[in-house]
């Protein structure tokens, strides 16, 4: 059964088309993520899920509810943690979490909750002295209090440095292993990869691409061959002396020479042939397996050409 | 705990509204005694003002209809009553906007508490901090400033505050719902309370055909503190109690009501979407030129 089900979802501003005929669905016990840069559409559309914005035309069913018509039911199954809302600052984590425990029906223990966002030794300390990173975690401690059967996370690690991000993937994680179903929007690719499931690729209102990050990966030619321009290459040259050589467009970014290939084998024959014919040693040649950023970087080039 | 899925069974029922609404008045209250600046300006400064004026004027009399009145007992009944507007007008005017700001609102409206337990949770926590102040002023004036207690004229003080407070706490919610941002919400809430303070009675005397008289006569702060003033005012014979001065209190307590349910938003957005429209039509404007 589908939790969520959107159908030709749009939400207009005047002439903005901030969502534009977004079509998906998330299975029970599914992390999806909706993945897209700022303006993308991905907030609009989970605060339209969430109940907080009302849709300009299309179909939109969460756990079989109407968001825009819900009620206390509908928002006792959900857990919302956003990137825009506060919590008063002059409460302990222990009685944030216990008020806002007491607007639901079924709760986790506080002992559960601070737990599973790893604040046991803040629990008696107030709100205002915790580090931002801390206070996401109180964000998302309310957001899982009520024990949902939905929880939609906006952007969750947005402003962290890398090891906060790490902890808070595993924090997500762990929530995700107790069948929660997760709805995630993100504008971080490796978060994308790393969490989800299933991922939603929004652009311009959009959804241009859906598919496990996997699918999405091959969906695209699978492999990155990269290396160091030559000294011997003028920077104005790169593009046009590579794409020769290896027979397809290569992006050039810094000093950095990349082509996202089919055929790996024979793209680095032809390439390491004309650095020996050259004498030149490449430096830093790489092939790796395409990542998630570079269907992104694809859509985003296929995008700009229409 | 129950970790299952989707199939989370939910048959406990939701706790009960009154157990909501006791928490939530709890809650309001802990915050407000949290926030030094509130407790200052909405407790501490009326008292203040109430040892200032009756050091400074405190052996006079003071000309009213019903004749010569002390001033220690006027100023003791007006600043009850002023009190209890701060505790609810003011107090709500300063403090929802920053709440609604910071996003604490919006956070409340995706949880399944009623709207309006939050609501009357803010309201009843302004009425309690506004009955302990009344109180608070009121003793005060009976060991310090001869303020005679007439227990007769007690029930029309009771029923003068509920509705005054109550009224006062709608206007609050209203005027909440046309500040933009927490920003200006200390200056709106001065601009509209203390020019009115000073021609209703409350630190000084006005007369009522004058044309700030008549300003004064418009608004209900004037009819609330001189029907507060009433319950103390030995002048005053009977049980004191103003029926058509409360009536025109709840009247405006009613606008406020109305414009408060019709305009209330969880978020800052409804200001944020006037704004955009002047930014757009200004983008427009500039592109034309």
């Amino acid at each position: 059964m589908s939790i969520i089900r959107v159908e030709e979802l749009q939400k207009h501003y005047g002439e903005n088309r901030a969502v534009d005929g977004v079509s998906f669905h998330v299975e029970a016990g599914e992390v999806y993520a909706l993945l897209g840069q700022n303006g993308a559409g991905k907030s609009t559309t989970v605060e339209i899920l969430e109940g907080h914005r009302s849709l300009t035309s299309g179909a939109v069913s969460v756990m079989g509810f109407d968001p825009a018509a819900a009620d206390r039911d509908f928002r006792d199954r959900i857990g919302v943690v956003l990137q825009s809302s506060g919590v008063e600052q002059e409460f302990t984590v222990r009685e944030a979490i216990d008020l806002y425990a007491s607007a639901y029906r079924t709760r986790r223990s506080l002992e559960e909750v601070v737990h599973l966002v790893g604040l046991d030794e803040k629990v008696d300390e107030r709100i205002g002295s915790l580090s931002g990173g801390q206070r996401r975690r109180v964000d998302l401690a309310l957001g899982i209090v009520g024990n949902p059967d939905l929880l939609f996370l906006d952007e969750p690690t947005t402003g962290f440095d890398p090891s906060a991000r790490r902890m808070s993937w595993d924090l997500i994680e762990n929530l995700c292993a107790t069948g929660m179903t997760v709805l995630l929007t993100t504008h971080y690719l490796d978060e994308a990869e790393h969490l989800a499931d299933r991922v939603g690729v929004l652009m311009n209102g959009r959804m241009v691409a859906e598919g496990t990050p996997s699918q999405l990966i091959d969906g695209i030619s699978g492999t990155v061959v990269s290396f160091a321009l030559p000294e011997s290459v003028a920077i104005g040259d790169a593009v046009s002396t590579f794409s020769g050589v290896l027979g397809q467009e290569v992006r050039v970014s810094g000093r950095l020479v990349e082509a996202t290939v089919d055929a790996s084998t024979q793209v680095v024959h032809r390439l390491t042939g004309w650095a020996i014919e050259h004498d030149i040693e490449l430096e830093g040649l790489t092939v790796r397996r395409a990542s998630l950023e570079d269907v992104f970087l694809q859509l985003t080039e296929q995008e700009e050409a229409q | 705990m129950n970790d299952a899925p989707s199939s989370t069974a939910r048959t406990g029922g939701y706790p009960s509204n009154v157990a909501l609404v006791v928490r939530q008045i709890r809650y309001q209250l802990t915050y407000f005694m949290r926030v030094p600046i509130a407790l200052f300006f909405t407790v501490v400064l009326p008292l203040v003002m109430l040892v200032l004026f009756n050091a400074l004027f405190g052996d006079g009399t003071i000309e009213t209809e019903a004749g010569e009145w002390s001033v220690r007992q006027f100023y003791t009944g007006g600043l009850a009553a002023y009190t209890a507007v701060g505790a609810t007008y003011s107090n709500l005017g300063n403090m929802v906007p920053i709440r609604r700001d910071e996003g604490v609102l919006k956070r409340w409206r995706s949880t399944p508490l009623p709207t309006w337990t939050y609501i009357a949770g803010l309201i009843g926590s302004a009425i309690v901090i506004a009955f302990v102040s009344v109180v608070l002023t009121l003793t005060i004036g009976v060991v310090f400033y001869d303020l005679e207690i007439d227990w007769v004229k007690m029930p029309a003080a009771f029923v003068t505050f509920v509705v005054g407070v109550a009224s006062s706490a709608a206007l609050g919610m209203a005027l909440v719902s046309v500040i933009k941002s927490s920003s200006s919400s200390s200056a709106m809430v001065n601009a509209t309370i203390l020019p009115l303070a000073f021609i209703s009675d409350v630190f000084v005397v006005g007369v009522d055909d004058t044309f700030l008289g008549t300003v004064a006569n418009i608004f209900p702060l004037k009819p609330f503190v001189n029907a507060f003033q009433d319950c103390f005012n030995p002048l005053v014979d009977g049980p004191g109690f103003s029926p058509g001065r409360l009536a025109f209190v709840a009247a405006w307590g009613a606008v406020g009501l109305f414009i408060a349910l019709k305009r209330f938003t969880w978020e800052p957005s409804g200001a944020a979407g006037r704004r955009g429209r002047r930014s757009r039509q200004a983008a427009t404007d500039a592109a034309l030129n």
